[in-house]
């Protein structure tokens, strides 16, 4: 396994394996995935690293920038800004979101199937989806902003309206996850000592599912304090550290304070990102120890009061993406209420036309083939190549390490390598290249990780047996890993394709006039005082997204159907 | 067998590190051609480390292996020449039965005609003959193994390696399996290697076994010679039941037992007089019947419990030495019967010198 030499006993010859042709074309597919991590993540962050502690003629001087920054209190508002908005979004969605698994997992409540489905629709829109709603229900002629009692939505109220909406579903999925794999055996002891239900939630199902609840905590949190899309639609004056990259870079052409606030804004992302990973080792032990799962049992009282809240969210969900639809096909709100397809006229906006739709599109489909390649190939080198020890662990780590950066800190990175004039790679700049390489690096880690769950489930020996037939392993790989990891492998590209569609952070740097996205030309289209269009163009975000998902699961139906004579459940 | 010729696998100094942990340490072994061999020993002992090495799926960090007098030390597995067998069998799951079977096949670019021929007989020699269309969840644990069997010998290997492969099955199929498996060899010929912690299933199938202990082979012998003549307590232990019981040397050939004086079949060699030994004997090999006053090696003893295991009676024996060591001894029923065995009875034994194993004290205890 391991290159470690001998501890030196005189006069034996340590056997030096020899490579097999497998063995030299794994390690060279390892070492491509080692050369695209670090061109597409650690270059970028060096370079905007040292930007950070350049002067604007590239002179290097030291913390003065840093300096600079915190003696402005316009710019080091933001990070108290930043972390009161995640903090209170933050406990808002947790809360919501484990009341929702748990009546998901733990009430007999009909319509589960339903309401998993509504709750996880915000994954499909873009995130300035909720706030131009919430504009709509609450701004100057909302229709309901008399709930605000007085309050403006502009600023920190919209920003967590908007921010609880975008991170409910990820926060449900880690939740439902860990109340999932609770152990049924501690709850039928704890009912045999007629423990009150209040009682076996605080002594057997919150310590059974610490981790998950941790692990949501820190994802949900680090999801609002890099997002951009919502506090730059109804941030109004309310500055935070994400808005503040854009503005010093896209406004004033500050690119060393836009490089500053990056790492301001890096460090709680990668300390977050730390306790994730610590937090999810320990849950990865705690499910193999795991036994007999829970089984709900009906109870009228309790099933009928998480029914209740379950459709209260559902319908407000509902509801949110329903405002956004509703007011892309009015006219002129509030004056013409008509319904008219005037705001889907995108070619006479400012802000990007149609063609900025099908850009999406064809980025997204790039990012979904070529991302899904090299990620599940990559991760399959990483797992299954022989010795290489040391590469291999490094390679690891680098691919896990793009969920510590945020979107903006990525793009802006991407700015300074690869608009950089001695970098030959400067030809892909403002090409829809560098829009695929960046989105397949921003979110590489998840669809990483996937795939490592998937080909962990493959009979370690699978390559052994092949190499004793004497069969090349990417032969196997082609006829057998493939096909078994398959749903994994649609799960992979359906993610990035969605994300390809509605991200806006990382991109926002990098497009072109012939590369414009849909998701950049709503934010710009809603910057130029366009909401409704901009709503329009989420909506067309919605409706791919949507359909792609939809297409996925009948595929997926179709596909468990034909292999169900050979997949064992 | 044969014993004249070269061996066909030479394992010579092989040791296997991982990271500072020694899994094997200077292992040395040959095998002959045809032969079944079976590494035998407790669960972590190196079993799997040295079938690996054998197959270069995880090479030695130092010595060499030779196979068909070609030195394979370095060679990945595709080099090599094995068909190998894995305690999950490894089957692919979405490949039918048939493709499994021929997956070695269709590389070699055979004529397809050629290939279903093959896949057909090769079923038919692992007794699943019709069942190629399906796929391997919807077999049977046992059938599962014959494919897994029949995969590995598609492209006639020179070298059969077995981990484990009966171990994941249900009793019954186990002892019926390795019949078939044994028959199977014995019809191809080929080389066998299987590796297992069950000593039942090395002593029923081995040509010869080789009887491992952390990381160090203890014994090599045919089936007979490890069950009657282990050369190590942990041997003795390991393989079948045996009663280990403290003695001292008393002259070169006769040790004492408590107050018995026990006689030896031959002189032991390096242990002095009065040194301290420990006697091994199967329960078996207790002797009860025709037992008068000149017989050698007789021993008093009271029986404490008897147990009823079936085709025979297990006795515990309590000798009158200080420590009142136990001795387990079997007797048909007959036996039993016809001597009027019963607990707290007193009974004479004789302990026969051509069964007796001694190990000095400082080989170390089991
Ligand atoms: N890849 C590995 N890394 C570290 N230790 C290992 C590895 N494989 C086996 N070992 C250790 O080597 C010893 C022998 O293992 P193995 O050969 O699998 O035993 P067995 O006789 O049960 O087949 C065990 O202590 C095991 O923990
Ligand atoms: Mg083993």
């Amino acid at each position: 396994m391991s290159d470690v030499a001998l501890p030196v006993t005189a006069g034996i010859a340590v056997i030096k394996p020899k490579l097999s042709r497998d063995d030299r074309i794994m390690r060279g597919f390892i070492v491509m995935v080692g050369v695209w991590m670090v061109i597409a993540v650690l270059l970028p962050l060096y370079f905007m690293l040292s930007k950070s502690a350049e002067d604007h003629d590239g002179n290097f001087i030291g913390l003065a920038n840093f300096q600079e920054y915190f003696s402005t209190p316009a710019l080091f508002y933001s990070i108290e800004n930043s972390f009161f908005i995640a903090i209170v979004s933050t406990i808002i969605t947790i809360t919501l979101a484990f009341q929702f698994a748990y009546a998901l997992t733990r009430s007999t409540m009909p319509g589960k199937g339903l309401f998993k489905t509504i709750a996880l629709i915000p994954i499909l829109a873009p995130s300035l989806l909720p706030a131009i709603s919430f504009v709509y229900f609450f701004g100057q002629q909302g229709i309901i902003k008399e709930l605000l009692l007085g309050n403006e939505i502009y600023g920190p109220i919209g920003i967590i309206m908007g921010e609880v909406f975008y991170t409910f579903p990820h926060a449900l999925m880690i939740l439902i996850t860990a109340l999932s794999t609770a152990d049924g055996r501690l709850y039928e002891a704890a009912l045999s000592l007629r423990a009150s239900r209040v009682k076996i939630f605080f002594t057997v199902t919150l310590p059974g599912i610490k981790y998950g609840l941790i692990s949501a905590v820190f994802v949900v949190f680090t999801l609002v304090i890099t997002d951009f899309g919502i506090p730059k639609v109804i941030g109004g004056q309310f500055n935070v550290l994400a808005t503040d990259i854009y503005k010093q870079v896209i406004g004033q052409q500050n690119f060393e304070m836009g490089a500053v606030v990056s790492v301001v804004l890096l460090i709680p992302a990668v300390l977050a990102f730390i306790v994730d990973r610590i937090v999810q080792r320990k849950q990865v032990a705690l499910l193999t120890a795991r036994a007999v799962p829970y089984e709900a049992k009906p109870a009228r009282g309790f099933d009928t009061v998480m029914f209740v809240y379950s459709a209260i969210i559902g319908f407000l969900i509902l509801a949110i993406l329903g405002m956004a639809i509703y007011a892309s096909f009015v006219t002129f709100w509030p004056y013409n209420m008509a319904f008219s397809l005037n705001n889907y006229d995108f070619d006479v906006m400012d802000g990007g036309g149609w063609d900025s739709f099908s850009n999406s599109i064809t980025m997204a489909l790039y990012t979904a083939v070529i991302g899904t390649t090299i990620i599940f190939t990559g991760a399959y080198m990483v797992e299954k190549a022989k010795g290489f020890g040391a590469v291999r662990g490094s390679i690891q780590f680098l691919c896990i390490l793009p969920m510590a950066v945020p979107g903006m800190v990525l793009g802006l990175a991407y700015i300074f390598f690869f608009n950089h004039p001695d970098n030959p790679l400067n030809f892909i700049y403002g090409t829809m290249a560098i829009l695929v390489i960046c989105t397949i690096t921003h979110f590489y880690t998840v669809s990483h990780m996937t795939a490592m769950t998937a080909l962990k489930q493959m009979d370690p020996e699978f390559e052994a047996v092949s190499a004793s037939l004497k069969v090349p392993f990417f032969k196997t790989f082609i006829q057998v890993t493939v096909p078994v990891c398959l749903p994994a492998i649609l799960d992979i590209s359906i993610y990035l394709f969605v994300n390809a569609m509605t991200t806006v952070s990382a991109v926002i740097f990098l497009y072109s006039t012939e590369t414009n996205l849909a998701s950049v030309a709503a934010l710009n289209m809603d910057d130029a005082g366009d909401v409704a269009p901009a709503a329009a163009m989420c909506v067309m975000i919605v409706f791919v997204s949507a359909t792609v998902r939809i297409f996925h699961a009948i595929f997926t139906r179709g596909m468990a159907r034909r292999s169900q004579l050979w997949r064992q459940r | 067998m044969s014993d004249t010729n070269e061996p066909y696998l030479q394992i010579r100094g092989v040791t296997k590190m991982f990271g500072d942990f020694t899994a094997l340490k200077d292992v040395s072994l040959e095998i002959f051609e045809g032969e079944f061999v079976c590494f035998l020993g407790p669960s972590g002992c190196g079993k799997t480390t040295l079938l690996r090495a054998i197959a270069g799926l995880d090479i030695q960090t130092s010595g060499s292996v030779e196979q068909g007098g070609k030195d394979i030390s370095n060679l990945p597995p595709s080099e090599r020449d094995f068909g190998i067998v894995f305690q999950s069998y490894a089957l692919f799951p979405n490949l039918s039965i048939s493709r499994n079977v021929g997956y070695g096949l269709e590389n070699r670019k055979a004529p397809k005609a050629e290939i279903n021929a093959r896949v057909s007989e090769l079923l038919e020699l692992v007794g699943m003959p019709e069942q190629g269309e399906k796929y391997p969840a919807q077999l049977s644990g046992g059938q599962q193994q014959r494919v897994a069997l029949a995969r590995a010998l598609a492209t006639k290997p020179g070298l059969l390696l077995l981990d484990e492969p009966l171990s994941a099955l249900d009793a019954k199929v186990r002892v019926h399996l390795r019949h078939e498996i044994k028959q199977l060899q014995h019809k191809l010929g080929v080389t066998t290697i299987m590796v297992t912690h069950d000593q039942e299933e090395a002593l029923t199938m081995a040509d010869r076994i080789v009887v491992m202990n952390e990381g160090s082979i203890d014994q090599v012998g045919t089936p007979l010679e490890i069950y009657r003549r282990p050369t190590s307590p942990f041997v003795a232990d390991f393989v079948g039941t045996m009663n280990f019981l403290k003695a001292t040397v008393t002259t070169s050939d006769s040790i004492r037992i408590g107050d018995a004086d026990i006689g030896l079949e031959s002189a032991l060699d390096d242990m002095a007089t009065g040194s301290s030994v420990t006697v091994c004997i199967r329960p078996e090999d207790v002797i009860v019947r025709d037992i008068e006053s000149e017989t050698d090696n007789i021993i008093d003893t009271v029986v404490v419990d008897l147990e009823f295991l079936g085709s025979f009676y297990r006795a515990m024996l309590k000798l009158n030495d200080q420590k009142g060591s136990i001795l387990l001894a079997d007797f048909s029923i007959n036996l039993v019967r016809d001597i009027g065995i019963e607990e707290g009875k007193s009974i004479q034994v004789c302990l026969p010198a051509r069964r007796l194993r001694i190990f000095s004290d400082s080989e170390g205890e089991p």
